[in-house]
């Protein structure tokens, strides 16, 4: 079959045929322990058991939310696979709820990642290593960590196609753009943002964030899940101020900002296919074009 | 300080900085292990700011503000101080100064301006050190931005202490929150002082006002504008190269003494953790 620009539909997407068509997804902004993976263990299984009190059929952790956020030389020490027995552990305990959580992924070659699966029905189905790791300003993460190297969605069995992208990942549109070729129906950011900026009537990234998430689940047609953490590393304040964001832009949930919480935000997977039917951006996108237009880029400025 | 000569690109929201400053404190001093803070406090506006920070974090009988008047202390400082004190009901304890300061020098002689002001600083911070472990408490730092950028304060002295939430605040950033949390007005409309010998004013002794080194700092450090780019816009050359030769000129009080390397991994170099390790 010739591929044609317009209309072509990703293979992978599967049919969606949902248990149901109202989720519920819990949004664990919690304060990890720098360092402490068992005490960080403890902290993910409170939030399972509360989500679980309130029905979420997804609960989603921060960026590196079993180990914390400035690990540094602690990187080889923490880091696990993502068949670590406390990963299964936390699948185990989350039982029918699928769970995002961000770990230090250690590969067969001893590379180390900034990493997030998405795991649902004891089994991890997908891993997300950050491809964008921020070094400059306060940030230092290049020099512990390998660079993942793809972006990727999945199919899930409940919330259909998924994207999970790490905090600075989401600044790259190049990424938002892989997503949206993706088609996905909803985008899991996950982060550790420290406050920066206190000259407004909110802090200053916090908004950042709040445009970044309203613009992406319009232009992606898509629910997008911000989940930051929150808690004081070296002096570091992250804000917190997680948010659902629905497909036509609006917030579903939006979290306190500083101080801990696990909000459940619940949406309807009819409002999927109305944002679609309103603005069919996913539709008439052309990819073969953006391909063409890249490809054109990528030989002026890496084969002339 | 005239909060209304404040330019716009020094204005805060106070509010929003307690509420992060508040937790800050709290969240530092519990992961330590401790409940209460030690503050010396002065009368002036940064260790008044920070007394009211710590008795909204951490309650005012876990706040122990503590006096160290030298004999050439001024009034102010001492009804100023206690302003404070009475208006938290922060518990205190005053510690005269004087005795073994003299003494000091009356057997090493030699007694310049500064060396009695470096040496008042670091008596200071000798008895936070030992009153925080009387009140188990942790030792609270007031150098602010402004302060820590020109390198105005005495390494180991007023620069010592175990955590600092006022050290990313410029002075005049400083007076915002301290008429948000309500600093008595004393304490706002004096003129800033180290009270460092009679009649001494910060903005004496430096030859220029805060209003104008905040904004030249944060034009060149936080928003990385270049000297050309400063004088252009109409900061004076000489301040300007002034004010960047101090920056520089002082970064040693910013950091850890400078450790020689011979082995694999050295402390501060590449045995890399965050202070907060574990907690």
């Amino acid at each position: 079959m010739a591929i044609t620009d317009r209309g072509s539909e990703p293979a992978s997407q599967r049919p969606a045929a949902p248990a149901r068509n109202v989720h519920r997804v819990a949004m664990a902004q919690i304060a990890p322990v720098l360092g402490d993976p068992e005490r960080n263990l403890a902290l993910h299984l409170e939030q399972i058991e509360l989500a679980r009190q309130q029905e979420a059929d997804l609960i989603v952790f921060p960026e590196l939310s079993l180990t914390g956020y400035f690990v540094r030389d602690m990187v080889p020490d923490l880091a696990v696979s993502a068949a670590a027995p406390e990963i299964k552990q936390l699948l185990r305990a989350a039982g029918p709820m699928a769970v995002v959580a961000g770990f230090i992924e250690e590969s067969p070659r001893h590379r180390f990642y900034n990493a997030a699966f998405y795991g649902e029905g004891g089994q991890i189905v997908h891993v997300h290593r950050k491809v964008y790791l921020p070094t400059y300003g306060l940030f230092d993460e290049q020099r512990y960590f390998a660079a993942g190297e793809r972006i990727q969605a999945f199919d899930t069995a409940r919330f259909g196609r998924v994207g999970i992208l790490i905090c600075e990942d989401l600044w790259h549109l190049s990424a938002a753009a892989i997503m949206q070729a993706e088609e996905i129906d909803m985008l899991l950011c996950v982060s550790n943002s420290p406050a920066r900026g206190v000259d407004g009537p909110t802090i200053r990234i916090a908004e950042t964030y709040e445009h970044l998430c309203k613009s992406f689940a319009q232009l992606l047609g898509a629910v997008v899940i911000l989940v930051n953490r929150v808690g004081f590393e070296d002096g570091l304040c992250f804000f917190g101020g997680s948010m659902a964001v629905g497909p036509d832009g609006r917030t579903i949930a939006q979290a306190p900002t500083l101080d801990e919480a696990l909000t459940v935000a619940v949406f309807d997977r009819g409002d999927l296919r109305r944002q679609r039917v309103i603005t069919p951006l996913a539709r008439d996108e052309r990819l073969l074009l953006t391909i063409e237009e890249l490809n054109r880029i990528k030989r002026q400025r890496y084969e002339s | 300080m005239n909060l209304d000569s404040i330019p716009a690109d020094l204005r805060i929201n106070p509010q929003l900085a307690t509420e992060i400053l508040c937790r800050f404190l709290g969240k530092e001093i519990h992961r330590a292990g401790f409940e209460r803070a030690v503050v010396g406090v002065s009368g002036g506006i940064d260790s008044s700011v920070v007394t009211f920070l710590a008795a909204r974090a951490l309650g005012p009988k876990n706040v122990l503000a503590v006096t160290m008047p030298y004999k050439i202390s001024s009034e102010a400082t001492r009804i100023d101080s206690q302003l404070v004190i009475r208006q938290l009901g922060v518990e205190s304890v005053d510690v005269p100064i004087t005795d073994q300061i003299d003494a000091y020098f009356a057997r090493v002689g030699d007694a310049t301006q500064l060396r009695i002001a470096n040496k008042c600083a670091r008596e200071r911070m000798t008895i936070l050190y030992d009153q925080s472990v009387a009140f188990k408490g942790l030792v609270v730092g007031t150098s602010n931005k402004s302060e820590l950028l020109l390198g105005y304060g005495t390494q180991f002295g007023d620069m010592a202490s175990a955590v600092n939430p006022v050290g990313d605040l410029y002075k005049t950033q400083l007076y915002q929150m301290a008429a948000h949390l309500g600093v008595p007005s004393r304490v706002l409309e004096k003129p800033p002082t180290g009270d460092l010998w009679i009649g001494q004013t910060d903005e004496g002794e430096l030859g220029f006002r805060y209003v104008d080194v905040d904004r030249l700092l944060l034009l060149m450090v936080d928003r990385r504008w270049r000297r050309a780019e400063l004088i252009e816009a109409g900061f004076e050359a000489a301040f300007v190269n002034r004010v960047a030769d101090m920056v520089r000129r002082n970064h040693y009080k910013r950091r850890m003494p400078v450790i020689a390397k011979l082995s694999q991994r050295t402390v501060d170099r590449d045995f890399r953790y965050a202070r907060d390790w574990g907690t």
